[in-house]
């Protein structure tokens, strides 16, 4: 709204809304990088962490690897998603953000477009760090990989977005995000790691199809039921 | 404490006195039901008195879904009517099933463990009990985190009907993952259809344990509304 006159400018529309709410938090993150860089480092650790806690000898890389990866992706992005209202609590910025003329839940698909950002992101870098430590052939299936990524990284953040407004607010912020949030991950690790893999070990795209409709539900479910349920989650 | 509305304990104190009396007719209940179920009912011709464990069993998940479905309704009136006695019942509610999930989870490894041989097997059902354990304690743990008992009935009530809603996508994909992976251990055995007399002893120990539930729902309803009350003369007080 740049022409706007000093002081009466028309609110943003719902969805211009958001993309301001995930552009400032994607900005605080660009200047400071501490949680992308952590999240980053987090995922790289557990990928080696985890070839040397199994026998490879005995479990071939190419069996392990998809467990491993979403096992990562879930716990890294726990560690941006306890930041993204984290944030907020400094100075009482939330109350700024409330007052802003927008609608509640624009203030949530902002946070969760920045969330799945973060996410994409910690994913973009791990996903060929698997290839390379664990030597497999990722590049054949580089298109279905990434969209079974998305699919999962939305049901991820759409549910942990909701859960870190909630947990910042209580005593035990750190302890309580990944306790709520895990149960709610299950049926996400679960379709993810399966989905990939049937696409390492060369099966047909149809042979993931029951775990990608879990997925797709999911999703669909999740990220109406959250953006309805989040104003709850704030103080009136 | 010198508090002038001090006088009206006896209300409460009378209150308890009911929730015991509730409390005991249900435990002469679920007495006499095991006497039926020991003494008068026939024992099952392959699994033998093991099976015995069944009356406890499937009456306590039935009443755990119960208990479960209590929570997200009263998380659904909570939010639209703002009424601390639905918070308070699904509080109560979520506690009691978590109750009866546990009592679940551990009759089901002591009636596993003769009959197919292992105390634990990541069948679907097993898991999704385990999961539900898992959310309703979840539950509890928020509800302890948060002091404040507006936005602890606030948030409760939407983690209880967020967990409503994720019951059917972990039953959907612990089946699935069970029918891609068939296990070894033995299944569940088929029953064949229940016998009239087990039949009856089922259906009895099912009302008996709703009887439980109603029983230790209002028990820990009082509960919360004396500590809620405690909080709100405590806050006069000060």
């Amino acid at each position: 709204m740049p022409d706007a006159p000093y002081g009466v400018a028309t609110p943003p529309g719902m969805l211009h809304a958001a993309w301001l709410v995930a552009r400032k938090d994607l900005a605080i993150e660009f200047r400071t990088r501490t949680a992308f860089f952590s999240a980053l480092v987090f995922s790289l650790l557990g990928l080696t962490i985890f070839y040397f806690a199994w026998d490879v000898t005995a479990v071939a890389a190419i069996d392990l690897a998809p467990g491993v990866l979403w096992v990562i992706f879930t716990f890294s992005g726990l560690l941006g998603l306890q930041r993204s209202f984290g944030v907020e609590q400094a100075d009482r910025a939330v109350d700024a953000l409330l007052a802003a003329p927008v609608d509640r839940e624009s203030i949530y698909l902002g946070k969760a477009l920045a969330n799945l950002i973060f996410v994409l992101g910690v994913q973009a870098i791990t996903l060929p760090a698997l290839a390379l430590f664990y030597n497999l052939p990722l590049g054949d299936v580089a298109l279905p990989l990434a969209g079974i990524a998305l699919l999962a990284a939305i049901g991820l953040v759409a549910v942990g977005t909701l859960f870190s407004s909630m947990a910042v607010n209580t005593r035990m912020a750190e302890l309580l995000l990944p306790m709520l949030s895990l149960p709610f991950f299950v049926p996400i690790v679960m379709a993810a790691s399966g989905s990939t893999a049937r696409l390492l070990a060369g099966r047909p795209i149809a042979e993931a199809w029951p775990w990608l409709r879990i997925l797709v539900a999911f999703d669909l479910v999740f990220v109406v039921a959250c953006t309805l349920a989040f104003p709850y989650t704030l103080d009136e | 404490m010198n508090n002038p509305i001090a006088g009206d304990s006896v209300a409460p104190h009378r209150s308890v006195k009911k929730d015991a009396g509730w409390i005991t007719v249900a435990a002469l209940v679920i007495a006499a039901v095991y006497a039926r179920v020991i003494f008068f009912t026939p024992t099952e011709a392959t699994q033998g008195l093991a099976q015995k464990i069944y009356y406890l069993h499937l009456p306590a998940a039935l009443n755990a879904y119960i208990a479960f479905i209590v929570v997200a309704v009263t998380s659904v009136v909570y939010l639209w009517l703002r009424d601390p006695r639905a918070d308070r019942v699904a509080e109560s509610s979520a506690e009691v099933g978590l109750l009866f999930t546990t009592v679940v989870l551990t009759t089901g490894p002591i009636w596993g463990k003769p009959i197919w041989g292992t105390w634990w097997t990541w069948d679907a059902r097993l898991t999704l009990t385990l999961f539900l354990w898992f959310i309703y304690a979840g539950y509890l743990v928020l509800r302890g985190a948060i002091t404040e008992p507006e936005m602890r009935a606030r948030y409760s009530a939407v983690l209880g009907i967020l967990g409503a809603l994720l019951i059917p996508f972990i039953h959907m994909s612990v089946y699935l993952f069970r029918t891609l992976h068939p296990m070894p251990i033995v299944l569940k055995p088929e029953r064949p259809s229940l016998p009239g007399d087990m039949l009856a002893t089922l259906l009895f120990s099912f009302a008996a344990f709703v009887l439980v539930y109603l029983a230790l729902l209002r028990a820990r309803y009082r509960y919360a509304e004396e500590r809620d009350m405690l909080a709100a003369l405590d806050g006069e007080g000060r």
